[in-house]
């Protein structure tokens, strides 16, 4: 109980990860929550490859969760680039309507 | 060891309180300053780990950067979110369900499964032993040189990522006087220029 290992930092990051995902579900017509909901599970990943880092005292780890960092900031820029735009051309962000763009 | 157990547990549930806070606020505001909130305990769990530079890339990147990136965007763009949590309800059980499944799967995984003892002794890269490198120095040691061609398609993401943000962005409104400066550059005296005799007693 007061002695912390890798499992309680690998539950913490399975707890952050399903919310993640519930999140993306009960959510599902708002795209900025979304877009959160999977800066939050990429961080339950960074979470796990730390915490597993330590526990095997191998840097390497950290080297990948520092790569993840820079690909979720480059998700998290160009979505919201690409949810910009379609605010700009049709006035709302309701994720319902994308599918018009099939044709 | 007491101190870091209190530590941990308030950090992980402050985290884990304010990740529910950000998929349930109403006000999508709201939702970004929690998950700056989650980020921050985050950023402390990554220290009582011993991964200080990650903490504070994490505090840097995400809260400096990603969230503020949030912000602008849930503030710039004029949505009515009372519209968008119609569903609401609608999908909490469904939504419920998966989640529950998904979290009980990955408890039951931790609860039956042990590191294998040679593991240990795999390393790729072994920690430096505490007290003698700083954790920045390390992985700075390593990163520049076993891993520089990751370094470098990470630092092209980053570069590709910036220029498509600007490239979708960026808008030509029409009507909005700019300067040309290949234009400008382009004028010539002949051009522009006119030099006429002016006869005496005469205007032009």
């Amino acid at each position: 109980m007061f002695v912390i290992g890798l499992g309680h930092y690998l539950s913490v990051a399975a707890i952050l990860f399903a919310l993640g995902i519930f999140g993306i579900f009960i959510n599902r017509k708002n795209i900025i929550v979304i877009l959160m909901s999977v800066e939050l599970m990429l961080l339950a990943v960074n979470l796990n490859l730390v915490a597993f880092s330590t526990a095997l005292h191998d840097l390497v780890g950290q080297v990948f969760a520092m790569f993840v960092l820079t690909v979720a900031a480059a998700e998290a820029a160009i979505g919201l680039a690409i949810l910009v735009i379609y605010f700009r051309n049709r006035g709302t962000i309701a994720v319902e309507d994308v599918n018009l763009m099939k044709g | 060891m007491i101190i870091q157990a209190i530590a941990f547990y308030l950090f992980a549930v402050v985290a884990v309180g304010s990740a529910v806070m950000v998929i349930s606020a109403r006000n999508p505001v709201h939702s970004v300053l929690f998950l700056i909130l989650t980020f921050f305990n985050a950023a402390g769990l990554f220290v009582l780990m011993g991964a200080e530079f990650l903490a504070m890339i994490l505090v840097i990147v995400y809260v400096g950067a990603v969230a503020v990136m949030f912000m602008f965007v849930v503030m710039m763009l004029d949505i009515n979110f009372a519209e968008l949590r119609q569903g609401f309800l609608r999908y909490l059980p469904i939504g419920g369900v998966v989640g529950l499944i998904l979290l009980g799967e990955l408890l039951l995984i931790l609860g039956g499964w042990t590191l294998s003892p040679e593991a240990a002794q795999q390393a790729a890269a072994p920690l430096p032993a505490a007290g003698t490198v700083t954790n920045t120095l390390a992985l700075g040691q390593i990163i520049y040189t076993q891993y520089l061609y990751l370094f470098q398609a990470a630092a092209m993401i980053l570069l590709v990522a910036m220029i498509g943000a600007i490239v979708l962005t960026h808008r030509r409104r029409p009507g909005v006087r700019r300067q040309n400066i290949a234009a400008q550059v382009n004028r010539r005296p002949q051009d522009c220029v006119e030099i006429r005799k002016v006869p005496s007693g005469k205007g032009i």
